[in-house]
């Protein structure tokens, strides 16, 4: 029973037969527009067909009673690790984090386990699909978003290839102790040659920008002999800024310094992580530069630091104006997504910015809207019933659907549970 | 920043309400936890509660509290903590009953501030898991800004880390606590290392006991050499000694129940106890409590089975249970909507919920009579929430212990401006002084 080799078989994902339904007398809270009360939300094969009060049920489909209950899409988590990692002290069991600094031309996609026991596990809470991040050196590889349902990362592909994750050189002079939140032993070096390491760093990741530019022009016109190069080839699309360069910086220098680079460069960016947002409120918002919130269930990063840190992040975003998702970052914890949105909202965010940053703002970010993230007409069928508002832990997420499929909210948790239980 | 300005920026104020001072918090919902839910008022006299109830008397001279409908509930106990505390693991050896938390309570640490803001007044400080036996722990409360032989909760019943599993085994060959192989490797040397320790601990009481009794008899003889590592498990022994045993796997939590049965004492709680689900029975049998994590899992092979469910599961078993932060592995300002995390694992009631995260833990830790409910007479360490405690959308407001307020959400919010440009300010002064200017010439 313990290796992980054999347990992520066990809760692969129950898609069950997909039939045209209808789910009538429910409240719809659509995220696109006001919520509606007693309502039909009618579903034909993957997608929505119809949604209102009087939404009109077609002949045989099968109908399902909502009355009390409440249906809200599907829920977006936005930097994941979700089937890269399944034991954290396990290296065998991680594909997150490739060697080498540059690697642009990796892809999470092929990688991500469908039979992975998290995939239950954060469904479990309303997640319906995932934007999962890989991370190693400078340039990571292609994030990709994942249904959370499929036999095979094929069927489970929502887009392969979404983003481009790179991370921001650290200048981290080590900062040990209790509360800073650095963790244990960190090293403690003169700030002069953290600072020497940090330029150099960041004087590799030009050069690597200019040999992909350099590239580029070659590739436009080709000499004889000419032979294309995998790594340069997948930065094309971020140079062309049809790919979101998604960064990691979570304080200040490293959030400047990436705003810089995506201004010299002329990239789309999505800022992932960042903590100190402070002096960047008003250029994010100007640059509508969308952001990927840190995980908010961390230690404030000073000992100095408001206690409230970093969950009064997102207040302060959506205050300035900037669009912003919810991720978790750690493979433990997607499932507490919507609880972390909920504190947030208890720490100053609207709740309907809220509701929507774990939805239809990220899917915008995304660049997937006009398939998830509300309940709209057209949209997919990928949404969940539940008996309450799904940012309380006291709410029972009753049933969810992906692609129009209902999906079963067994995993592997819920599993043990009633294995045990008759053993009480 | 310095820890000792920031310390005086946050503590140097002096409290609003102080010691001894008689307070009636008014307009409030009362979740005392053991008796129900009463809607009015309640009343702190010399740091203990006074009185409960839909319509209280201001004594005169009281001050008053307006709740403004907000809900009271009793200071959370955290039953497992690594904060407040300079050093966490005596390494080098697996045996180290002899350290003390208490010697190296740090009182300056921000954590404790931070758990304070969430509600915690009361942490069970112990030692980190690199051992068998870990050290001596020390029951704190939470008295931000005073120092550290008044933040010992006076009367607690000493306790003592025990930790089983892969952290135990790992120090042998790892890379956090030391270079070198040791003893043991395997969960069959972990056990070894508890029986041989309570095997020495067995007959050093024997030697010590047979002393006594000669003495008694008038006869002259020599004490036994006094040894400081097993004197604390000769207390396990003979029920002084409260043992709280870090553990993970069902296998290891039965070996170590049955050890102890064996040596004739008690296992008071499971650390974290993630798989205590599954031998549930069997630890209500020995009567041994459980604190265990709210839905952390999968970090390590041993925490793979690990249930959001445990709670629950235990609680249904008759298992007296409690959730722990293990701060800061997890961290104490999210403990109460841990416990709510019960609600959607294992649909606990409100006051099951609140129960796990305060008279559970104060009656693992056998300070039931001082804290864990607001009931007349028990310490007036309280939590005043803007909303249901268990719902996310919550904010701890005000904090009292021992009727004195340690935490003020709306006096907290003030000080950080000032914090701030005092950060600046310091700041400022860090920027070397520009070079002076180079004489013409000069070389």
């Amino acid at each position: 029973m313990r290796c992980p080799n054999i347990l992520v078989f066990l809760t692969l994902a129950a898609s069950l037969q997909a039939e045209n339904f209808a789910i009538r007398g429910v409240t719809l809270h659509p995220v696109s527009s006001p919520d509606v009360p007693n309502a039909v939300l009618v579903v034909t094969g993957d997608r929505i067909a119809d949604m209102g009060p009087k939404a009109a049920i077609p002949k045989g489909y099968k109908i399902i009673e909502g009355k009390g209950l409440h249906v809200y899409p599907g829920m977006i988590d936005s930097a994941s690790v979700l089937g890269l990692s399944e034991i954290g002290s396990i290296r065998e069991t991680q594909d997150i984090t490739e060697l080498g600094d540059f690697n642009p031309q990796l892809r999470t996609i092929i990688a991500i386990n469908p039979g992975s026991e998290h995939i239950g596990v954060t469904r479990a809470s309303g997640i319906t699909a995932s934007v999962v991040v890989p991370s190693g050196g400078f340039i990571g590889g292609q994030a990709s978003i994942v249904h959370l349902d499929g036999w095979t990362w094929e069927e489970m592909a929502v887009e392969k290839s979404a983003a481009m994750q790179m991370r921001r050189a650290s200048i981290e002079a080590g900062f040990g102790g209790r509360g800073g939140g650095r963790g244990f032993g960190a090293a403690r070096r003169p700030f002069a040659e953290v600072k020497r390491r940090y330029d150099e760093q960041m004087q590799q990741v030009r050069l690597f920008f200019e040999q992909a530019r350099a590239y580029q022009m070659r590739k436009a016109n080709p000499v004889l002999g000419f032979k294309p190069d995998l790594r340069l080839e997948a930065m094309i699309p971020v140079l062309e800024g049809k790919k979101p360069l998604m960064i990691v910086a979570e304080k200040e220098r490293g959030i400047r310094d990436a705003l810089a680079f995506a201004e010299r460069e002329k990239i789309k960016i999505v800022l992932a992580g960042a903590r100190e947002v402070d002096p960047f409120l008003e250029e994010l918002a100007k640059k509508n530069i969308p952001v990927v919130l840190p995980d908010l269930y961390q230690v404030p990063m000073e000992e100095d630091a408001s206690i409230d840190e970093p969950l009064d992040i997102p207040a302060k975003l959506a205050k300035a104006g900037i669009r912003f998702a919810f991720g978790s970052y750690n493979i433990e914890r997607p499932r507490n997504l919507p609880f972390q949105a909920a504190n947030a909202v208890a720490n100053g965010l609207p709740y309907d910015v809220a509701l929507k940053a774990l939805t239809l703002t990220a899917a915008e970010i995304w660049g997937i809207a006009d398939r998830l993230g509300s309940l709209d007409k057209g949209k997919f069928a990928d949404f969940i019933l539940t008996d309450g508002d799904p940012l309380e832990t006291k709410t029972q997420i009753k049933q969810m659907w992906i692609l129009g499929n209902p999906v079963s909210l067994e995993n592997r948790h819920t599993k043990l549970y009633e294995q045990y239980k008759k053993r009480l | 920043m310095n820890r000792r300005l920031f310390l005086s920026s946050l503590a140097a104020a002096p409290l609003l309400y102080s010691a001894g001072e008689t307070i009636l918090i008014r307009n409030a919902k009362i979740l005392t936890v053991t008796k129900g839910r009463v809607d009015g008022s309640l009343l702190i006299r010399d740091g203990k509660i006074a009185e409960i109830g839909a319509n209280v008397l201001a004594p005169t001279g009281a001050t008053i509290v307006d709740a403004g409908g907000g809900f009271l509930m009793p200071g959370i106990v955290d039953c497992h903590a690594h904060i407040g505390s300079d050093a966490t693991n005596e390494g080098s050896i697996s045996v180290s009953s002899m350290v003390k938390i208490e010697d190296v309570l740090a009182p300056d640490d921000i954590q404790i501030y931070r758990g304070l803001a969430a509600g915690v007044t009361t942490s069970n400080v112990l030692h980190g898991s690199a051992n068998t036996i870990g050290g001596q722990c020390t029951v704190v409360k939470m008295r931000w800004g005073k120092p550290a032989t008044q933040m010992i909760f006076a009367g607690a019943k000493p306790g003592i880390k025990f930790a089983l599993g892969e952290n135990v085994k790992r120090a042998g060959g790892g890379t956090n606590f030391s270079a070198t192989a040791r003893y043991p490797a395997t969960r069959m040397g972990v056990e070894d290392v508890v029986r041989e320790a309570f095997n020495d601990a067995r007959a050093y009481q024997r030697q010590r006991d047979e002393y006594q009794t000669r003495l008694a008899k008038g006869e002259r003889v020599l004490p036994p050499r006094r040894d400081l590592k097993l004197e604390p498990l000769v207390e396990v022994l003979e029920g002084k000694r409260l043992v709280h045993a870090h553990c993970y796997r069902s296998d290891e939590i039965l070996m170590l129940l049955r050890t102890a049965e064996e040596y004739g004492f008690k296992i008071r709680t499971l650390q974290h106890g993630l798989e205590a689900y599954k031998v549930a029975k069997e630890i209500a049998k020995h009567g041994a409590g459980v604190s265990t994590f709210a839905d952390s899992w999968s970090y390590k092979i041993e925490a793979y089975d690990a249930i959001p469910y445990n709670a629950a599961l235990c609680m249904k078993a008759g298992v007296l249970t409690s959730l722990n932060t293990d701060a800061p592995v997890t961290q104490q300002r999210h403990l109460l909507q841990d416990a709510a995390k019960t609600q959607r694992y294992g649909q606990l009631s409100d006051d099951e919920a609140l129960s796990l995260v305060t008279i559970n833990p104060a009656r693992q830790l056998m300070i039931e009579d001082r804290v864990g409910s607001l009931e007349v007479g028990k310490d007036a360490d309280i939590v005043l929430t803007d909303k249901h405690p268990l719902s996310m959308y919550a904010k701890v407001q005000k904090v009292f212990v021992d009727g004195e307020e340690y935490f003020d959400r709306e006096k907290d919010m003030r000080s950080r401006a000032e914090r701030e440009t005092r950060r600046k300010a310091l700041a400022e002064k860090l920027k070397p002084p520009p070079p002076p200017a180079q004489k013409k010439g000069a070389r």
